[in-house]
């Protein structure tokens, strides 16, 4: 695992780092309230700065997320609100702020058709959002299920679930009640005995990958109705279950996982100042008792916690990662070695 | 000062006495002898700050101890424990986030810091060392002007002997 790229210019931790949809771009923000983007350069392969979005939030931002057309980014804040940054005037500007949460707003993340927009925060609701024309973004519900701060919402790569992380220990899986306009919550997925601070899914979307501040991964496996392994599926929804679980790895809380798409590879980002890199063993055979193998630690990949890992979406191999050290970090790992 | 309330919940609480300067010895001023963070060092970083409830410094109502303290050099890692004096203090929250910040701003980055309530002396413990060993909810928490404003006044209140 190659250190490519330092990339320096933020004031205090960096709490995340986010892909733009095409490979080209990353977001990064943090506790100077400024987003930074950085871009490849058209020759080579360097990424230098292009922009800062600064005056959007008066407190730490914690999450950025880009739209999967790649023309919008949202930004959720520490100040209650999430704001979102559009390029129609040639650089991004922020054109709509979302208010509604009671404090904190902790994670923001976009559908895969980009109709929805989802956030949560320590009052802990989830709030799902119909973006529709001209800057309007409609609540179009707020799911108190969690009893805790909830950390974190991710979209299913294709269909509109979607997945939230709670300091409650619990991941919760919602979807759309057409009928009763509502997000319902049709899983609980418990095993963790802490905070579950992040989760991923994998390509198809048919498992999911949690970390947490019980330094433990977990990895989950959705059973449809009528499944062949004979699991058993109330009210006609998937049931998920842990089919494996990483322990004796990290040494501190987990912050942040990342499935990559293109190699199926898990990176993780820990309190150990380490980046882990797992890989699922295949020799496994049967579906229902996977294992993954930890094929690579970057020790000191940063010199204090590592807060957010996320792999290229476009070039295999490549990662990026921050933390509180104020430094965001670009990686190639060599995939051949592996 | 007491942002409890009106009533003190610990009316009155038993007072120990400060322990001794730490003597310095030729060693100490040795710049060529490499000065590891100990224990007592630590402690001295954090036996002054004062009490939310009571004009005393937490060395003298005894929350914090030289022996509930350890360091490790070679792993970066502080453990301080602290003791409230009364098992449902509602300032224990308050008083490990003023051990936190002290530490956090008195050490060098490299140090994981852990502060928690000595096992058995709070009755909301376990939901107390959750809160404190979560760093996005402290972060939130010191970006609050008047609870930053309080822990300040704990921390570097002068003594009132001084």
């Amino acid at each position: 695992m190659i250190n490519s790229q330092t990339l320096k210019g933020h004031q205090g931790r960096v709490w995340n780092v986010s892909w733009n949809p095409q490979g080209t771009m990353i977001s990064s923000c943090g506790e100077d309230k400024n987003i930074r983007l950085w871009g490849k350069e058209s020759f080579g392969n360097k990424f230098t700065a292009k922009a800062i979005l600064s005056d959007g939030h008066q407190r730490t931002i914690r999450e950025t997320a880009w739209s999967p057309c790649g023309n919008f980014i949202a930004s959720a804040s520490f100040d209650a609100t999430t704001a979102v940054w559009d390029k129609r005037s040639g650089q991004f500007e922020c054109n709509a702020t979302l208010e509604g949460h009671e404090n904190e707003v902790k994670s923001v993340t976009w559908s895969k058709n980009g109709q929805f927009l989802a956030t949560c925060s320590r009052d802990k609701s989830v709030w799902v959002w119909e973006v529709g024309e001209e800057d309007e973004y409609e609540c179009a519900a707020v799911i108190n299920a969690h009893i805790q701060d909830v950390k974190k919402v991710r979209f299913h790569p294709f269909d509109n679930i979607l997945a939230s992380a709670s300091y409650d220990d619990t991941v919760k899986l919602f979807k759309e009640d057409k009928a009763e306009a509502d997000w319902i919550n049709f899983a609980t997925l418990k095993s963790h005995t802490s905070t579950v601070w992040s989760l991923a899914f994998d390509r198809i979307g048919s498992r999911l990958a949690t970390c947490s501040d019980d330094a433990t991964v977990k990895i989950w496996k959705e059973y449809k109705p009528g499944n062949s392994a004979g699991i058993p599926t109330p009210d006609n929804d998937s049931v998920w279950k842990c089919v494996c679980t990483l322990s004796g790895h990290h040494g501190r809380t987990i912050y942040d996982i990342s499935w990559c798409h293109l190699t199926d590879l898990i990176a993780t980002a820990c309190g150990d100042d380490a980046i882990r890199i797992f890989k699922e063993n295949p020799e496994a055979g049967d579906s229902d008792m996977v294992s993954f193998d930890l094929v690579h630690t970057e020790h000191r990949a940063h010199n204090q916690d590592v807060n957010c890992v996320a792999w290229n979406p476009v070039v295999p191999g490549m990662l990026a990662s921050c933390s509180d050290d104020g430094d965001v970090k670009l990686w190639q790992i060599k995939l051949e070695n592996l | 000062m007491n942002p409890g309330g009106d009533v003190l919940e610990n009316i009155n609480p038993t007072l120990y006495s400060k322990c001794e300067d730490r003597p310095v010895t030729a060693e100490d001023q040795n710049d060529y002898i490499t000065d590891e963070f100990d224990s007592r060092e630590i402690f001295d970083l954090i036996r002054n700050i004062y009490d939310p409830e009571h004009p005393l410094t937490l060395e003298e109502l005894h929350v914090v101890d030289l022996s509930l303290i350890q360091v490790n050099n070679e792993t970066n890692q502080i453990k301080v424990n602290f003791t409230p004096t009364i098992p449902h203090c509602s300032m224990a929250t308050l008083i490990g986030l003023s051990i936190r910040v002290r530490l956090i701003r008195a050490l060098p980055a490299r140090f994981k810091v852990v502060v928690e309530i000595t096992p058995g002396s709070h009755s909301t413990e376990f939901a107390i060392n959750k809160q404190l060993a979560d760093k996005e909810r402290v972060a939130a928490a010191l970006e609050n002007s008047t609870l930053i404003g309080v822990i300040n006044q704990c921390i570097s209140r002068p003594s009132p002997a001084a």
